[in-house]
């Protein structure tokens, strides 16, 4: 069967730093060669294959650094690959960009908008990007923005009024307008209350199950892991060290007198902790 | 819907988006609108300090005028300027530059939007500052052709959209400074465009970069138009030159643009707020 993948990343390479040139793509083609980064250069992916089904939710489990967010935005177009080749839907990050941007959106863990600007003219300008008309973008985000919880009065005052929580509910509802066929969700629930957690966690289950979107998710939290993906991937040090649904990659360790958690097997395979990047000062988010 | 009305439509989103912006700091507009009109004043009556210095043997009427259009001119010009140029210092700023650079439409229609506003942003700015400056000197504009004076700001606007996408490179080059670099671009051409002075007085070598400058032929059209009332088809000699500079320098601005887009998304200067 030759079904199209939502996601196709083949030996993907990104690094920072080194001997980079301005313009040119040298280093893409040594590293494509299969040589490995210049000197001085922080490798962030490391010759990364996965692929990914439509409709999947798809979770990327990392310490901090390990690569995760550097990957969403290598498919997300943000950043050139230096090595490997990544598709969305068939189409080439670098060689088709804008048919992959008419099929993706992206909520980060940062939600970024206009602060002054209310959450309606935030998502206002954010929809239109995408060809999405002012009568629709307001019905929609008032039905998104319901189910997700946030009151109606909110919609229409500055941002920076608003809480992380509900500003993250707004980024999640401005990546949902476009209607996307594969949303990026890196880290959409850091720092939300349980309450506002569960409700994106409901909200992404939903939006699976009715519109058949594809999910790749990147999360610190492993019960949310477990609880919304279908496969994971463990990445450390910009390689993938596991893949596998939660179920099996359970099954990857021995029972020491009770079952296995996923955090058991994130720690057996890295040896590193979890933790929150707002958790970390000064951590840097690669 | 067709890609040019979808293009429309998401060009239309940075005109919407900007003047909400314009909206919500409205008194940091304001704030702005009375500096200008201040600025400009002070400059135009350096003409009258002229005129008191040197005895009454100097007419300052026509130095206030020989000045008021270089300040309302430039003040026009350096307006687009930092309207363009912030389309990447201001989305550092608020950390909205992936998101925007994700969107599925081409720099074109980014740059439109953008410059668009811009452009009108800009019109009614110069003419707040040429009413304040008409109102303090008693000028009139009786004999002015200010039809001319137009086509030369319009013309004029071409190729400082131009130099201003070169100039909104720089914030996306260097996230931590680059806002602050695009001051020595508009800083080089206040340098050699004659906007107080006659180009004449400066050194021959610097001459040489005023020609180049697009606001040395809009400033003396400007001149000729506001000061001499010189007809339309007269100051063609000052707008087919913006028009070639502008020809050049769009088309050269937006795929330097491209170049200086692809580098930051090789090196991963997007992510990086300044």
């Amino acid at each position: 069967m030759n079904e199209v993948l939502a996601i196709d990343v083949e030996n993907a390479v990104k690094f920072f730093g080194g001997n980079s040139r301005w313009w040119g793509g040298a280093n893409a083609s040594r590293l494509n060669g299969g040589s490995s980064a210049p000197a001085g250069a922080k490798v962030a992916v490391d010759h990364v294959s996965l692929q990914v089904r439509r409709g999947e939710i798809f979770g990327v489990l990392g310490p901090n650094g390990s690569g995760k967010s550097t990957l969403i935005r290598l498919i997300a177009t943000l950043l050139i690959p230096d090595g490997g080749r990544v598709t969305v839907f068939g189409h080439d990050v670098t060689a088709e960009p804008r048919k992959v941007q008419s099929l993706i959106n992206r909520v980060s863990v940062e939600a970024s908008f206009f602060k002054k600007l209310s959450p309606m003219e935030n998502l206002q300008y954010g929809a239109r990007l995408y060809g999405v008309s002012a009568g629709e973008t307001t019905a929609r985000v008032l039905e998104i923005l319901a189910r997700l919880g946030l009151d109606e009065k909110s919609i229409y005052r500055p941002m920076e009024e608003m809480s992380r929580g509900m500003q993250q509910k707004v980024a999640i509802a401005r990546a949902l307008l476009s209607k996307p066929s594969l949303l990026l969700l890196d880290e959409p629930t850091t720092g939300l209350d349980p309450r506002s957690k569960r409700d994106v966690q409901k909200f992404v289950r939903e939006l699976r199950d009715a519109q058949g979107t594809t999910i790749l998710l990147t999360t610190h939290d492993m019960i949310e892991a477990e609880a919304l993906c279908d496969r994971i991937a463990i990445i450390d040090g910009g390689k993938i060290v596991a893949l596998n649904t939660p179920g099996k990659l359970k099954s990857l360790i021995r029972h020491n007198g009770h079952a296995p958690t996923l955090e058991d097997v994130f720690l057996e395979l890295t040896g590193k902790q979890l933790a929150a990047e707002d958790e970390m000062p000064g951590a840097l988010a690669i | 819907m067709t890609t040019m009305a979808q293009e429309f439509k998401a060009s239309y989103a940075f005109i919407e988006r900007n003047f909400n912006i314009v909206k919500r700091y409205w008194a940091w507009e304001l704030v702005w609108l009375v500096y200008t009109v201040a600025n400009s004043l002070a400059v135009s009556y350096i003409g009258l300090g002229f005129e008191k210095l040197g005895g009454g043997g100097l007419d300052g009427k026509y130095f206030v005028l020989y000045l008021a259009v270089g300040t309302i001119v430039w003040r026009y010009l350096s307006v687009i300027f930092y309207w363009v140029t912030d389309l990447v210092g201001l989305e550092r700023w608020e950390g909205t530059i992936e998101y925007t650079l994700m969107a599925p439409i081409t720099r074109f229609t980014h740059m439109a939007g953008q410059t668009a506003f811009a452009v009108v942003y800009s019109l009614i700015h110069t003419a707040v500052v040429l009413a304040a400056t008409m109102a303090f000197f008693n000028i009139t504009l009786a004999k002015a052709n200010l039809w001319g004076f137009l086509l030369l700001l319009i013309a004029g606007s071409l190729s400082f959209i131009g130099i201003s996408i070169v100039g909104a490179v720089l914030p996306l080059l260097f996230p931590e400074r680059g806002s602050q670099m695009t001051h020595l671009i508009i800083a080089m051409l206040l340098l050699v465009s004659g906007v107080y002075y006659p180009v004449e007085v400066l050194p021959q070598w610097l001459q040489v970069f005023s020609w180049l400058s697009p606001a040395t032929y809009v400033i003396d059209g400007a001149r000729a138009a506001l000061l001499d009332g010189a007809p339309t088809p007269s100051l063609w000699g000052y707008v087919w030159p913006l028009l070639i500079m502008g020809a050049i320098a769009i088309p050269a601005g937006l795929r330097i643009f491209h170049w200086a887009e692809a580098y930051a998304k090789r090196t991963g200067k997007l992510h990086r707020n300044g």
